[in-house]
């Protein structure tokens, strides 16, 4: 029997939802780690009973918790972030250099194969790595002393490594992203990074065009398609057809191409969803209306999805780790809003409810499809 | 033994009540009620002090005998009425709202 799993991370905890593969209705549990701000939540592709949150607050500091059996327990494991050797200085919001210092992990990438073998993406940014189920964790350092280092500044919500995308078929190649630093790619495991921005155009730049400074807010890629990656920029969504070597604007008709989260269908990979927010200085969707865009045509032509969704006095956004996909036949989508609700659609964003409505803060929502 | 007041959050992680009692060796610290703390604790190891720098976390203040010692250094000496057992150590989260 089929179930689906949404990992639930907010400002005040976390909750799991869980369905059966009809997707009709819905249990919620939780908070867990109520009060704390869970960043993100996730399962390992390759024991979906093991589960991982990063829990912090600026009382207490980071904490790793880890579970076994899909959420019943958990177990606080390894919250040492060190990073390795001498730390230099990033740009502060005012030009002026800034010591680099840990502030909380925002997202966790498990292995496909290794339940044990995760990244997780810290601020400020810098890349971690464990072995042994987060029990331990060691700094990929590669990237953080990469030559553009020291030139890097933080976007309005920290400067973090926020996308972090092991390449499916070879996962010694990584990308990640960096508010607002742009994307970096791996094909040593994370020893060596280069920049992966071509093609960005921000206009906040003094060199609008630079290598790097560009403010990416979320990545994502098809399985099946590891070559082509899609991007919602702080302005522009973007693709690359060569791993990030060069990418392309596929903005095409949307009503607003500033945003925070991109997903790619589960089945199909030429099938993504983004949702638009008015601007940058306007963090709520166009018209006061919430609408999930997709475009069938791996971008250019978007239409929106609407049915189900506010239409009137919606101001709530969709922050970038809000939005995730299940993998069933039927592919559902699901995102979560800054006004506590998540939206749920079990036929690919024709049609919407919300499985839960008054949650604090959504930060990340995960799917997990649990046979 | 020493006597130590958790806040909210950390009676939660740890599974404890609002106030632990710690061995502790020798003359009683911040570092060394803090090292019993994390020892026998080892869920709340980096939740009070950064487990690198050894540094007070920003928003923990430290409270006993009416007065605020959060600014002392971690190895003078606790005042005599905790390390007697007789007054508990606060470990307080400041109030900052949230």
């Amino acid at each position: 029997m089929t179930a689906v799993r949404v990992l639930v991370g907010t400002q005040k905890g976390g909750f799991i939802l869980t369905s059966d593969g009809s997707r009709a209705n819905w249990d919620v549990s939780g908070p867990l780690f109520g009060g704390w701000e869970v960043y993100h939540m996730v399962g390992s592709p390759a024991d979906p009973d093991r589960l991982y949150a990063s829990q912090s607050t600026a009382w207490f500091g980071q904490l790793i918790q880890r579970s076994d059996n899909g959420g019943r327990s958990w177990e606080s494991v390894g919250n040492e972030f060190s990073y390795d050797g001498k730390t230099g200085t990033h740009q502060w919001y005012d030009g002026t250099p800034h010591p680099w210092e840990f502030a909380r992990v925002w997202h966790l990438e498990p292995s496909a194969s290794d339940p044990d073998l995760l990244y997780a993406g810290a601020e400020d940014a810098a890349l971690f790595k464990s072995t042994d189920g987060a029990s331990t964790w060691t700094e990929l350092a590669g990237l953080r002393t990469h030559p553009s280092g020291p030139d890097w500044q933080p976007g309005a919500g920290g400067m973090c490594v926020h996308t972090i995308l092991i390449d499916p078929v070879n996962p010694d190649r990584l990308h990640v992203a960096i508010s607002s630093a742009g994307v970096f790619r791996s094909d040593d495991a994370g020893r060596t990074w280069s920049a992966a921005n071509r093609g960005l155009h921000s206009e906040g730049l003094p060199n609008p065009e630079a290598e790097v400074g560009h403010c990416v807010h979320r990545i994502a890629r098809h399985p099946s398609h590891p070559d082509v990656l899609f991007m919602q920029k702080h302005w522009d969504v973007m693709r690359s057809d060569d791993r990030g070597e060069t990418w392309h604007e596929v903005s095409g008709n949307l009503p607003s191409d500033f945003g925070f989260p991109i997903a790619v269908h589960a089945q199909e990979p030429d099938t993504v969803y983004v949702v638009p927010i008015t601007s940058d200085s306007e963090h709520y969707p166009p018209e006061g209306k919430l609408r999930v865009y997709r475009s069938q045509t791996g971008g250019n032509e978007w239409e929106p999805l609407s049915a189900g969704l506010p239409q009137a006095n919606c101001y709530v956004n969709v922050l970038r780790d809000a939005m995730a996909v299940d993998n069933l036949d039927e592919c559902g989508i699901y995102f979560g809003t800054t006004g506590g609700q998540v939206y749920a659609s079990p036929n690919a964003g024709a049609n919407w409810k919300p499985i839960a409505r008054d949650l604090p803060r959504v930060l990340s929502v995960e799917v997990q499809t649990v046979t | 033994m020493i006597r130590v007041v958790l806040p909210y959050h950390l009676r939660t992680l740890a599974g404890t009540g609002r106030e632990i009692q710690l061995d502790v060796e020798g003359e009683a610290s911040q570092r060394r009620v803090l090292d019993a703390l994390e020892s026998n604790y080892p869920m709340l190891r980096g939740t009070v002090r950064d487990p690198a720098t050894q540094r007070r976390r920003p928003f923990i203040r430290f409270f006993a005998c009416e007065e605020d010692l959060s600014n002392r250094s971690p190895d003078e000496p606790l005042p005599m009425l905790v390390a007697s057992g007789d007054e508990p150590l606060h470990i307080v989260g400041a109030m900052a709202g949230g």
